[in-house]
């Protein structure tokens, strides 16, 4: 199995000081990488590295795929308030080069439909939350880098966000996901990335 | 290029959802110039000789009022990063943002100018070269500003920082800008202050999308 993304001997700082040291991986088609650690220990700061967002203070990521065939999605949502959930999503997609005729179907999947024309600063933290998840269905991308999106999530929403992590899996994706909250051990593939 | 279009029409459509960012500096602008104006003895000589300098600064100042912030919403709600992780040169889309900052607030206040000239006893001919440099100088100003409100984005406060690193990038600016008017006053041709108004202008252009975008990069690091 080829991997879609490999890091060796990466060291991940922020500002001065390093967090982590001496980080291995690699993560193929199909997998799931959970990285798990107490706050501060440099969960978001490694997925930031691992996605190219940030520079590594020391080592190298590989990654087999082009830039633009990832997703990620931040702990912050980038749903501007004063902009409805329709139109955050359909600059993303022209930010993105996606095309926006999945939008409202994503939006429904998440049970968005109807909050889909409100301005976002009306909408819950978990709805938001759904918002920004929604992007993982309206474009399909190779590989999700996503940082807490159970965040706020209901189960009924984490039930759907799974349901789409699985069908991501079947189609060869890979993610890494930065959680506190446990996936569910039977998830094919599921490894756990353990930081201190 | 739908990049940069979808950018600038995310933040026009803001500002037609939020009238309030683009009216303020518009009433700053119309009461700074007019308080000077009625400070004044009426028809006081220096009125007419310190007017192009005072609309000047007076637009200066009501630009920087809401330029400070222009990047802090896309900082705090995570819309930075997405800018990083799309396909397109941040540059690019930096340069969106930039062109309808301009296209709202700018020029607003460049049309706003020659009515304020009025105050300041400006002929017709000289409210032609007002408006003509403020149209040269007011978009160099917001990239400008642009720059510097990219490098203070990732501060936690910057309050009256954005001013101090803002004003001497644009001194040459103002100099020439206000220059332009005092020589079209003084009866003197005022093409070459516009000339260089342009010159800086199209440095700014080619500069300033670059360099915020290496700065906003930093600041997500």
């Amino acid at each position: 199995m080829t991997a879609l993304l490999s890091f060796q001997n990466l060291a991940i700082g922020r500002g001065d000081h390093v967090l982590l040291r001496d980080l291995a991986g690699t993560v193929g088609a199909g997998e799931i990488l959970h990285i798990r650690g107490a706050n501060g220990v440099g969960k978001t700061s490694l997925l930031e590295v691992l996605c190219g967002l940030r520079d590594a203070e020391q080592g190298e990521v590989t990654r087999a795929f082009e830039p633009q065939a990832c997703h990620w999605i931040g702990h912050r949502n980038a749903l501007h308030p004063a902009l409805t959930p329709y139109e955050n999503l359909r600059f993303w997609c022209a930010l993105q080069g996606a095309p926006a005729d999945g939008i409202r179907g994503a939006l429904r999947g998440f049970d968005l439909a109807r909050v889909a024309d409100q301005p976002c600063r009306q909408l819950s933290a978990g709805q938001k939350r759904r918002a920004a998840l929604a992007r993982l269905a309206v474009a399909r991308r190779g590989v999700w880098f996503l940082d807490e999106p159970l965040s706020g999530l209901d189960d009924a929403g984490i039930q759907y966000w799974l349901a789409l992590l699985q069908g991501h899996q079947q189609q060869g994706g890979a993610a890494v996901i930065t959680s506190h909250q446990a996936l569910p051990a039977q998830l094919p593939g599921l490894r756990a990335l353990h930081l201190s | 290029m739908e990049a940069f279009l979808a950018v600038m029409a995310r933040e026009l459509r803001l500002a037609a959802r939020r009238r309030a960012e683009w009216a303020l500096p518009l009433v700053f602008y119309a009461v700074v110039a007019t308080l000077f104006a009625l400070g004044a003895s009426p028809n006081a000589p220096w009125l007419k000789v310190a007017g192009p300098s005072i609309l000047w600064v007076g637009a200066l100042l009501a630009a920087l009022l809401s330029l400070e912030r222009l990047f802090r919403g896309d900082y705090d709600d995570g819309t930075l990063e997405q800018f990083f992780v799309s396909p397109q040169p941040v540059s690019l889309l930096v340069a969106g943002k930039l062109l309808a900052q301009w296209l709202v607030i700018g020029l607003p206040l460049t049309l706003l100018a020659p009515v304020l000239g009025i105050a300041f006893g400006m002929g017709a001919e000289l409210t032609g070269v007002l408006v003509l440099s403020l149209g040269l100088g007011l978009p160099a100003l917001v990239l400008l500003a642009g720059f510097a409100s990219a490098l203070v984005v990732g501060l936690p406060r910057t309050g009256v920082l954005l001013p101090v690193l803002v004003l001497p990038l644009v001194c040459p600016v103002v100099i020439f800008g206000a220059g332009a008017v005092r020589a079209a006053e003084g009866g003197a041709p005022a093409g070459a202050p516009l000339y260089f108004l342009g010159a800086i202008l199209v440095l700014c252009v080619c500069g300033v999308p670059l360099a915020a975008a290496a700065a906003l990069k930093n600041a997500l690091d």
